[in-house]
């Protein structure tokens, strides 16, 4: 019913790729990261709130199709929804089911619930296809309430001592996340252009995340002891001398490991992250009730050996292209 | 040891030395005497002996948190430590908090479990890990490990200690010289005004040139302001002749007497008193004989006649820091090296101690043409030495410079590519290179470095890209591209499949502009080897 091609993930009967790499005729998208949501495609069918997002990153005259969250389309008789998938605003996972086979593409997905985006949703099916990124044991991430409490700490600390605050994440959803916690303190925020763009693009959708676009005529002299937040980019950049004195924090479930912690050369990390983390991809797993589980994105082979020997499943490595790493997820936050 | 800790990531989170300096004088100021002692010898590289296997730790770990072992193997391949792996595997971070168990006394636990049982060890360390948070178990198993690489120089623990204790750095210098028992002294037994005394075996803290990175005719001056020496590819090594016994020590501050039998009749022959500082090399005939013949013999656990026959041993000595018991470091180098000269000046150390031969050149220019063709002199470029300098300590801009000669290169294949540790850990940045023999590609060298980091984040990406085959932490890739190896010696080999082994390899650039059959041979390797070894 689903093939793994160079293009991507392929339903032929329906004739519609999943977070395809390559231009096809009709693309189902899961999310609006770069890594999925390629250009060049003739149709794209998304989550609603994806939409704004789609536009701005791949132009304003594409073709999209929405869809809400449980509502279901068929084509040439497959039935296909978009359900939570915890990851970012508008992220989905895609369910097709023909003749009673079911199978769920997840895309990027989270368990831990974010504030921000409609939390995940376990959906029963025979075939699951999971990414990996964090599927090793060595990532155990701390629930949002704790790395949040280390976040106040480390800012308020930066202000008393005359320090601007840079906090680096994700322009599509890390920061979002970020702005949705700092929205009750009385802090001034800034904002880098790419992540000011974002909040535009789904301001149309509805939201409002607080934050000033720091634009060319920003002056520097208003800052005191404020925060700043921008995307990986930044790293190393000379943007980020116009904030003298400050301290950077990159926010990333890289975080974890002390040598990425090192190499970005930051004052902080924190393990913040939109994936999930070992127990988290295991649970998920264990409650699709899913025989056959297909393995990308990440560990896979690590992983899906794992899966096969702990839990008895059916799964199968799916070789991709690309294998995230703390690099790729820099180009993803451009 | 929450202190320690909290101060451990204080410093290996900080990128800033000041910051480093700042936190450890902070620490001094809080933390109890015996602590200090430990944490002074932790942070300057006097690790302790591990007290367990690692093969036991991995092993234990996943019995605390019901993972198999080779899972446990995998994961350490990404972290690329031991220590940080199996604290992400063992440590829960919502643990009850441990009571606090001073720095000394983990230590000294770790050092009993030598005499434990198997069973004893996998408890204690078990124990530690279920009370532990992610923090202190990182710390904890980096003290049954080893190797705490925070980013910390030596120089800056000296330099915090000075600031803390309100003493000069190259006395704090010299008293952490070598290694010391941290369970045998005090912070009173090392740095107070008469513990100097007890120890004779003590060197000086070793002053080093700093690389001239341009022509030394821009800024060095008047030519006759400075000594120019030629500079041998051996041991840097310190004679000590103090209470009648010799005592040979390396850069490395490691205590070397027993490696060199030729300096143990000495103190027969210099006053007691007498330190010197030279470069120690395999010589015969009055030339320099290729270091890797010295290489072998430090290998060596016992030295034959032959062996010693062989490689006979000299110091080439060019300073002198104590004369008659009398510390002359402040002195002229001028007046230090007469003085030596006087000193070795005598019919039975001809063989022995020779002095570091001046070269006389007349122009900056001349000294230029001479480091351009050091190899056919037997060095490997010159030294630049004021004649008015103090001996200094540790790494310093200004009085003393070496000027090596360009390196030798030869173009390789990239063939296999593995995860670095430290700041790489999970990038592939430990590479292998191969030169052609006939039609197969044979390895001849590791890099590690040499690359900017923009590069290493695109070779990194195809590499992944690229894999043929994985072997554990191990991918072979595609052979197409080709880098400059950059290399300061090359010796024979039986151990290497291409027949040589290289001193410093590194990545000089990578040819972007070469296809893999263009890369040097075999052949190429050998023909350096000879033109080397005449
Ligand atoms: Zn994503
Ligand atoms: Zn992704």
């Amino acid at each position: 019913m689903i093939q793994f091609k160079p293009e991507g993930i392929y339903c032929p009967q329906a004739d519609v790729y999943i977070d395809p790499w390559l231009p096809v005729n009709k693309a189902i998208i899961t999310h609006g990261h770069s890594d999925h949501a390629r250009p060049g495609h003739k149709e794209y069918l998304c989550h609603t709130l994806s939409k704004e997002i789609l536009k701005l990153r791949l132009g304003q005259d594409i073709s999209v199709q929405t869809l809400a969250y449980n509502e279901a389309i068929s084509i040439n008789g497959v039935k296909i929804s978009l359900h939570p998938a915890g990851h970012i605003i508008g992220s989905a996972q895609v369910r097709l089911e023909y003749r009673g086979e079911v199978w769920v593409i997840s895309g990027d997905y989270k368990v831990l619930n974010d504030g921000v985006s409609a939390p995940f949703e376990a959906v029963k099916c025979n075939s699951f296809v999971t990414e990996s990124t964090f599927g090793l044991p060595i990532y155990d991430f701390d629930p949002f309430e704790k790395i949040y409490a280390d976040m106040n700490n480390w800012w308020q600390n930066n202000s008393k001592d005359g320090f601007n605050s840079v906090i680096i994440g994700y322009s599509l959803g890390k920061a979002q996340n970020i702005l949705q916690h700092l929205q009750a303190s009385d802090t001034r925020i800034y904002l880098h252009g790419a992540v000011a763009n974002i909040n535009d693009a789904l301001r149309l959708s509805g939201f409002d995340f607080k934050g000033e676009r720091l634009g060319e005529a920003f002056d520097r002299k208003k800052l005191n002891g404020d925060i700043i937040i921008a995307p990986m980019s930044v790293i190393g950049s000379p943007w980020l001398r116009k904030f003298l004195p400050y301290r950077i924090a990159v926010c990333s479930g890289w975080m974890t490991l002390r040598g990425a912690r090192r190499r970005y050369g930051v004052d902080k990390g924190f393990v913040l992250s939109d994936h999930c983390d070992f127990k988290q991809l295991n649970y998920a797993i264990k409650e699709t009730g899913a025989e056959n589980i297909y393995v990308t994105h990440g560990y896979q082979s690590i992983y899906a050996k794992w899966l096969r020997e702990s839990y008895g499943l059916n799964a199968i490595e799916i070789k991709t292209m690309f294998e995230p790493n703390p690099l790729e997820e820099i180009e993803e936050g451009l | 040891m929450r202190y320690f800790t909290e101060i451990f990531q204080a410093i290996d989170a900080s990128t800033k030395t000041n910051d480093k300096i700042t936190a450890l004088i902070e620490y001094f100021r809080k933390a109890e005497d015996l602590d200090k002692v430990w944490a002074i010898a932790i942070l300057t590289g006097n690790k302790p002996k591990r007290p367990v296997k690692a093969t036991d730790l991995r092993l234990w770990a996943s019995e605390i948190a019901d993972l198999p072992l080779w899972i446990i193997e995998e994961s350490y391949y990404v972290v690329g430590d031991l220590a940080e792996t199996l604290s992400h595997i063992v440590g829960n971070s919502d643990a009850v908090k441990q009571e606090e168990i001073p720095l000394h006394v983990v230590v000294t636990q770790l050092k009993d479990l030598f005499t434990a049982s198997i069973e004893e060890k996998r408890e204690f360390i078990q124990a530690f890990w279920r009370k532990g948070n992610k923090d202190e178990n990182f710390v904890f198993n980096k003290l049954i490990t080893g190797n705490f690489r925070i980013g910390l120089s030596k120089q800056s623990v000296i330099k915090a200690l000075a600031i803390y204790l309100e003493r000069e750095e190259k006395e704090i210098a010299h008293r952490l010289m070598g290694k010391w028992n941290p369970a045998k002294e005090t912070m009173e037994s090392l740095f107070s005004e008469d513990s100097l005394v007890s120890k004779d075996y003590l060197p000086y803290p070793f002053f080093l040139a700093y690389p001239l990175e341009e022509a030394p005719s821009a800024f060095l001056g008047n030519i006759d302001d400075w000594f120019l020496e030629k500079k041998y590819d051996g041991i840097r090594g310190q004679i000590i002749v103090r209470n009648s016994q010799v005592y040979v020590w390396s850069r490395g501050e490691e205590l070397l007497t027993d490696k060199f039998p030729e300096f143990h009749i000495l103190h027969m022959h210099l006053p007691d008193g007498t330190v010197i500082d030279g470069e120690i090399i395999p010589w015969k005939e009055g030339a320099p004989l290729p270091f890797g013949i010295m290489q072998t013999r430090i290998g060596r656990k016992n030295l034959s006649a032959k062996s010693l026959a062989e490689a006979p041993l000299v110091m080439v000595c060019y300073d002198l820091m104590e004369y008659e018991g009398v510390d002359i470091r402040h002195w002229p180098l001028s007046e230090r090296r007469k003085k030596l000269l006087e000193l070795i000046n005598q019919e039975a150390l001809q063989v022995l101690l020779i002095p570091s031969p001046l070269v006389e050149l007349d122009t900056w220019e001349d000294v230029a043409h001479f480091r351009r063709n050091a190899r056919e002199e037997f060095c490997e470029g010159l030294m630049i030495k004021r004649k008015s300098s103090p001996y200094e300590t540790g790494r310093r801009r200004g009085n003393w410079w070496k000027w090596k000669t360009d390196p030798m290169t030869i173009d390789g294949v990239l063939i296999y590519a593995q995860s670095g540790s430290g700041r790489r850990a999970n990038l592939l940045t430990d590479y292998t290179f191969a030169v052609w023999d006939g039609d197969l590609l044979v390895p001849f060298a590791k890099a590690y470095s040499g690359l900017t980091d923009k590069e290493i984040l695109k070779l990194d990406k195809w590499v992944r890209r690229n894999t043929l085959e994985k072997f554990g932490p191990v991918r072979s890739v595609k052979a197409e591209l080709v880098f400059e190896i950059a290399f300061e010696g090359i010796n024979k080999s039986t151990r290497h499949k291409s027949g040589v082994a290289l001193r410093f390899p590194r990545i000089a650039r990578w040819r972007e502009d070469k296809p893999a059959i263009e890369a040097n041979t075999k052949e190429d390797l050998v023909a350096i080897l000879n033109s080397i070894q005449q």
